[in-house]
């Protein structure tokens, strides 16, 4: 049992000289954050209605401004630009910014457009304009292309796609204008909180055999979606000899996954659920190293034993969770 | 009936559960309970105990919900069979749960930023474990808890509490045997800037001895 008090902000309550924060830290702030007592920097707020005690500041997300003065809306961390103040809440939805890697199933077949759930706060949008079809990438869209899209993506598959636009109400169009990009297939779906999945060079991360005959292929979701699937040997992926540019939007799953490969790809997303479980960021070092680990140890899944879990946890991301 | 033997304020000046007439009961908050929602919280108030769990802001299930400039806020609230209410079961479309409903959305919706929120739906879904009275209030506080754990964009806390009058003296956060024999006034306020969302009983009573009163009752939570 506990109660809610309201706790004066930017006191130095903290014996952590940096407050947790799921956040990666520009260089500089984290310089700033050394080099300053001021802890008015970042701080965890948890009293929602606290002014954050400063004069001519700007509100960002997260605050909303009365009588002058920057209130915060939701409970999470400050994060401070100059004069621009906002916060940052603790758990919440997937927000979406140009550029982001996503994984998204399809809600409805529109007129030239799709409909996708990318765990976001409106249903993003598919332009036909904006995928690639069988046939090249230069290719005109014709009627006859809008009258087959459910030959394409019907509802619900799966895909992977970027982050184009934003439309005015703030709802997301998205595009699949690479290779790289496309309908999802031979693989699991895993759904994190979108908190856990960092802001990476490259989303798309493939962990070589012995994890399974082929490795296995991982894609990070910036919305907390992640797919878990067989992996693509180095001459099947896109500019490779074999790459197969026609079975793009093909239904099938390869017949050839063996056995092993879905143990490898259990293995792996079991790994995932266990870092995600104890709130660790995900990233691909990590998960190299947790299946390199689980690998010495002779594990060769798809459970991962509970106290294999918590010595993995305990060695790699230095979590000890002996006592939860 | 049993009830009207029940001596609500003794010679010692205590209620039948032996709490000062200001008193509230033991009182626990949980947040997280619900790993699948967006948010969630259990609140647990002497016997009453309320589970809340939100969806959102996500894309209006029925097309009729949408709104193009801010969130549509849908309350859903069930009561478990074993919640000991006393009636009969109770389903989905029940008046008096529709009631309880509609009055959560009433007090939060000038509370959530929801002009952020355009053509999304922000679902909470209050579960009645237990109840012993009090059940608007504590779902008031656990949606409150909830809402926070979602990271939804809240103007202020909403906390809320009821008060009965016995006599002249008034009772801080009845139980369910309290509720039945004295008139009832459930009030939710914002803590921050002493604003009222709602008010809400079913006799008439004075309202500046209540809203002193619910500050007592805000420190005290």
């Amino acid at each position: 049992m506990f109660t809610i008090s309201q706790r004066p902000l930017s006191s130095a309550l903290w014996s952590d000289p940096v407050p947790p924060s799921t956040h990666r830290r520009h260089p500089s702030e984290l310089a700033a954050l050394r080099g300053t007592d001021d802890r008015m920097d970042v701080d965890v707020d948890d009293a929602d209605h606290a002014d954050l005690g400063v004069g001519s500041s700007l509100g960002g997300h997260g605050t909303y401004v009365e009588n002058d003065q920057v209130v915060s809306s939701v409970t999470g961390t400050i994060e401070r630009v100059n004069k621009l103040i906002s916060v940052k809440p603790l758990k919440s939805r997937y927000i979406p910014e140009v550029g982001d890697l996503v994984i998204g199933r399809i809600v409805e077949v529109g007129s030239s457009r799709w409909r996708v759930d990318a765990n976001a706060r409106q249903d993003a949008v598919l332009m036909l304009s904006s995928v690639n079809l069988p046939g090249g990438v230069q290719r005109r869209k014709i009627e006859s292309d809008a009258l087959k899209m459910r030959e394409f993506l019907a509802e619900g598959d799966l895909l992977v796609a970027e982050v184009q636009a934003f439309f005015g109400d703030g709802a997301i169009s998205l595009h699949t204008r690479s290779l790289r990009y496309g309908k999802l297939r031979n693989g699991l779906l895993l759904s994190l909180p979108p908190r856990l999945i960092r802001r990476l060079k490259s989303h798309f991360h493939h962990i070589p055999p012995p994890c399974g005959p082929s490795g296995v292929d991982v894609i990070l979701g910036l919305n907390g979606l992640v797919w878990v699937a067989a992996g693509t040997g180095e001459d099947r992926r896109e500019g490779g000899e074999g790459f197969d540019a026609e079975g793009v939007y093909s239904d099938k799953n390869d017949v050839r996954n063996p056995p092993s490969s879905r143990t490898a790809i259990s293995l792996v997303s079991n790994l995932i659920n266990l870092f995600a479980a104890h709130n660790v960021p995900l990233s691909d070092t990590l998960l190299l190293d947790a299946h390199a680990w689980v690998h010495k140890r002779g594990v060769i899944g798809p459970d991962v034993p509970r106290d294999v879990g918590e010595r993995l946890l305990a060695e790699l991301v230095g979590v000890d969770v002996s006592a939860d | 009936m049993s009830s009207s033997r029940l001596e609500i304020l003794n010679d010692g000046g205590l209620r039948h559960d032996a709490r000062r007439p200001y008193e509230l009961r033991s009182t626990s908050f949980s947040l997280g309970t619900h790993p699948t929602a967006d948010g969630s919280s259990t609140v647990t108030q002497g016997l009453t105990s309320v589970s809340v769990t939100v969806f959102g802001p996500r894309e209006p299930k029925q097309r009729a919900g949408v709104t193009h400039d801010r969130a549509s806020i849908v309350v859903e609230v069930g009561v478990a069979l074993w919640a000991g209410t006393g009636a009969q079961r109770r389903t989905r479309g029940d008046k008096r749960l529709m009631e309880v409903g509609a009055a959560i959305r009433q007090t939060f919706e000038p509370v959530i930023m929801t002009q952020l929120y355009p053509r999304s739906e922000i679902f909470i879904n209050v579960q009645v474990i237990s109840a012993d009275g009090g059940i608007l209030p504590s779902s008031i506080n656990a949606t409150t808890l909830a809402l926070i754990d979602a990271g939804i964009s809240l103007l202020d806390y909403v906390t809320s509490v009821s008060i009965g009058l016995h006599l002249t003296q008034p009772l801080l956060d009845l139980s369910a045997p309290e509720e039945n024999d004295l008139p009832t006034l459930v009030v939710a306020s914002l803590p921050g800037s002493g604003k009222i969302t709602l008010a809400q009983m079913e006799t008439r009573l004075h309202v500046d001895r209540f809203e002193e009163m619910l500050l007592l009752g805000v420190e005290a939570g």
